[in-house]
């Protein structure tokens, strides 16, 4: 029997491929796209290496440190610098590549009985699985080579052969090692959305582990799997360990994953599901009720994750005001508007990044509507007595709040730990206004969502499209020295910097007549248009 | 008094046309059955009725009301099946009737029981561990405990088994004698034939037949079997006559139920010393529509 287990998995691995074939290009290129445009653009900006000095300056801090891991600021040259700045996030990405495809081929399939159909063919047991493992672990050599080789290629000084194909192969052993571990957790969970929920909160306690161990303790970092992309010290001295480590575990977590399949029934999962209630609770009986019944398990999740977040961000700003305290040099070249403490200087940024990631789940909750519509559910309800307006009123309603709470509770758990390791305490007044200030923006996302859904249902996801732009010139312009204009194109970009910026009413309440509009056309669309 | 009625209803896709000129009427108390091949338009034709598709010409009215304007009103009103029921995996069956009964404006708790029972239903497992069957089942509790005055029900048996169909039909039979009307969408003919007062076939986007069962059925073929003492001749030749089969000294046929008499007529001469006829199922009449032949163009000569 276990000889035919995998049999035609070459047949499976070509229809994956075939189904993907739009997908893992669009993938690949991104970032291989990303990879290969940072270093070019550094040395555009950076050109000598005083330049670089100076930038390893700035991030030789602990707030940097959590957020993108260590370096070789002693020797930041631009290798050393891309590896720093684009490595961890470019795994974030890889990760998430892994989490959402293997998802697909694996625990989505089943779900929905087209693994039984496969399954009824002359195919082995374990062939589907492997079929995807095979695929996707192919795919991440692939990347690797081409990262590698590229970086290589691009001919810079600094980035020698050795390193670059470190960056490649780091790359790819993180992608390997997401792929396994999305496989188990296929095998465990039930559900499609158990399977991505449980990865992703891997992936992100593993990057606030690294966050914590870089910067208080080196050993926890290499417990922690994006504590070891950043333990590499690509285009310095280049350690392999940690793309072996990586490897290993991935087998382990390979074998695991066929063990559990092979062990289970077809549909079947290892966390079981218990009976339910035989009567719905007053609360599930109105569209909001079921919005919320729907997604509670997510929001409480991101709200979770969205307060630990803050909390990490708030932990170390302890760490960086006594490091800068013991530099007077660096105190007086960063300090650039007067009467403010450094950690009122970071606010903003750090704000801004929890804001844009407080959208996330607040947009999620919005798509839920259009989510289940392509599933064919909306029907159910719109044939009661049920106005769309209504409807999507519901929806948008949880998404409002949802943003709301996200927001806060990311600014509560910073000042929570801020305030007991920054010297005089932080105000929290002063925290939560920072926090709350970027309300607005949050509110125009959405309303953008639900514009989407009434008018161009099929093109819903350009929202994340949106939210990613609006990340990418915020977080990296000032890296990259952007125009002004190409932060303005997100609303992101019109928030005044609380609280070292004065607070502009007239742009809070501008952003949310905007938002207000927005949804009021976003509703007459949906009322206008067929339900799919 | 008609509950339910379109005037001209079409709808297109883009270039793709699904309904053309669509007319539908179900009046008050009655059970209309509603079939068609696959991708004939009935579920595009229910679909308008329930104000989720929006009719590109011509006009869909229920209680009089418009079926896309006063969706909500409506709705209040009516009780739906889809045939493919899919349900939020992570609500029990319980919670989805309940549900649904709520956002109709109310649900008689005792029926909804009794109807848990009748059904057999587990309402407190997940939706994401039902057969289809069961999905189905939850659905038709939520319609059937509903006190709604039209069921529009769209292929609701197709994942049953013959004991839980038996089941279904009762139900629609009661809600038939206490008053209510059914627009009953199905591939089952027997179940149509047992419970439909009146019938429309759709095929490619226009309806081509409607009337009572007895009505279509003088539209199609009697099925004979005859023994003469001697043989018939010129059978073949008779207007209406088709798929004549002799085996010795039987022969069976069909024919026109208009030409039935002549034929009749003709063959008393050859000595008759056995006569079966057995009349048109529903199955022989929609085989003629599904296949794409309508009766009159079929209606000449016939070879054996």
């Amino acid at each position: 029997m276990a000889s035919t287990s995998f049999t035609k998995t070459g047949r499976l691995s070509r229809f994956i491929l075939k189904r993907d074939r739009v997908r893992l290009p669009l993938w690949i290129l991104g970032i291989v796209f990303f990879t290969f445009i940072i270093p070019a653009a550094f040395l555009d900006l950076y050109p000598t290496q005083q330049d670089r000095d100076i930038m390893a300056e700035t991030m030789k801090n602990p707030a940097m440190i959590a957020m993108a891991g260590p370096a070789d600021f002693e020797n930041y040259t631009i290798g050393v610098m891309t590896a720093h700045q684009m490595l961890i996030f470019t795994a974030i990405v890889v990760g998430l590549m892994s989490i959402l495809l293997v998802t697909r081929h694996t625990r989505a399939d089943e779900e929905d009985g087209r693994i039984e159909m496969v399954r009824s063919l002359p195919v082995g047991r374990l062939s589907n699985l492997n079929a995807a493992i095979v695929v996707y672990v192919v795919t991440y050599i692939l990347l690797a080579l081409i990262v590698g080789l590229g970086l290589f290629a691009l001919n810079i000084e600094s980035m020698n052969l050795e390193g670059s194909l470190l960056y490649g192969s780091i790359l790819g052993a993180t992608g390997i090692f997401f792929t396994a571990l999305t496989a188990v957790f296929a095998q465990a969970s039930e559900s499609p959305r158990g399977t991505i929920g449980l990865s992703i909160t891997v992936l992100i306690l593993a990057y606030l582990l690294r966050a914590i161990g870089d910067v208080s303790n080196e050993m926890l970092s290499w417990l922690s799997p994006m504590g070891l992309v950043t333990q590499t010290d690509v285009y310095s001295s280049n350690n392999w360990w940690p793309v072996i480590l990586l490897l290993v575990v991935s087998i382990v977590l390979i074998a695991l994953a066929y063990y559990l399949n092979s062990i289970r029934d077809m549909g079947a999962g290892f966390l079981p599901a218990k009976p339910g209630r035989k009567q719905a609770s007053t609360f599930l009986q109105t569209p909001i009720g079921l919005g919320v019944r729907l997604q509670r398990t997510g929001i409480i999740a991101w709200a979770i994750g969205m307060f630990v977040m803050g909390a990490s961000y708030g932990s170390v700003l302890g760490d960086l005001e006594s490091f800068f305290e013991g530099s007077e040099e660096l105190q007086n070249m960063l300090v650039t508007a007067d009467g403010y403490t450094l950690t009122e200087q970071f606010l903003p940024m750090l704000m801004m990044v929890m804001a844009i990631l407080a959208t996330v789940p607040a947009v999620m909750n919005m798509n839920k509507l259009c989510g289940e519509e392509k599933k064919g559910r909306m029907e159910h309800v719109l044939s009661k007595a049920v106005s769309r307006t209504k409807l999507m009123a519901s929806f948008l309603l949880i998404s409002i709040v949802s943003g709301f709470v996200m927001l806060s509770l990311s600014g509560i758990g910073l000042w929570a730990t801020g305030t007991s390791v920054v010297e005089d305490g932080l105000d929290f007044g002063m925290v939560y206004g920072a926090t709350i200030v970027y309300y607005p923006a949050v509110l125009v996302m959405i309303s953008i969502a639900v514009f989407l859904i009434g008018w161009f249902p099929r093109r819903t996801s350009f929202i994340w499209l949106y939210v990613f732009y609006s990340f990418f010139v915020l977080y990296l312009g000032g890296l990259f020295q952007f125009s002004d204009w190409v932060g303005k194109l997100s609303p992101f970009g019109y928030i005044p910097q609380l609280p070292i910026e004065e607070m502009d009413w007239m742009v809070s309440i501008i952003l949310v007549i905007v938002a207000i509009m927005l949804s009021i056309i976003g509703i007459i669309g949906y009322r206008k248009r067929d339900i799919q | 008094m008609a509950v339910l009625q379109t005037t001209d209803l079409t709808k297109r896709f883009g270039k793709f046309t699904a309904l053309e000129g669509v007319n539908l009427e179900l009046n008050e108390g009655e059970v209309f059955g509603f079939i068609g091949p696959n991708g004939a338009g009935k579920s595009t034709t229910i679909r308008i009725l329930l104000g989720i598709l929006k009719a590109t010409e011509g006009k869909a009215k229920i209680f009089g009301k418009d079926a896309w304007s006063d969706a909500v009103e409506i709705h209040k009103r009516i009780a739906y099946v889809p045939g493919d029921v899919n349900l939020w995996p992570n609500l029990t069956g319980g919670e989805v009737i309940d549900l649904f009964g709520a956002l109709r404006g109310g649900i008689d708790k005792q029926k909804r029981n009794e109807l848990i029972k009748r059904f057999d239903l587990d309402p407190s497992k997940k939706c994401r561990t039902y057969s289809k069957g069961n999905r189905q089942k939850v659905a038709l509790i939520a319609a059937f405990s509903s006190d709604a005055d039209l069921y529009i029900l769209d292929e609701p048996t197709s994942g049953l088994d013959p004991l839980m169909e038996q089941i279904f039909q009762a139900c629609v039979l009661e809600a038939k004698y206490a008053g209510k009307s059914i627009l009953l969408s199905s591939h089952i003919l027997s179940e149509v034939e047992k419970l439909c007062d009146r019938v429309g076939i759709i095929r490619q986007g226009k309806i081509i037949e409607t009337g009572t069962l007895d009505e279509l059925r003088h539209l199609t073929r009697t099925n004979l079997i005859v023994e003469t003492k001697n043989p018939i001749i010129n059978l073949q030749e008779f207007p209406g006559v088709q798929e004549i089969v002799e085996k010795g000294k039987t022969i069976s046929f069909q024919v026109d139920s208009e030409h039935l008499d002549s034929v009749i007529k003709h063959i008393s001469q050859y000595g008759v010393t056995k006569l079966e006829s057995t009349a048109p199922t529903l199955e022989d009449l929609f085989m003629q529509h599904y296949e794409g032949k309508g009766i009159s163009e079929t209606g000449v000569g016939g070879r054996s």
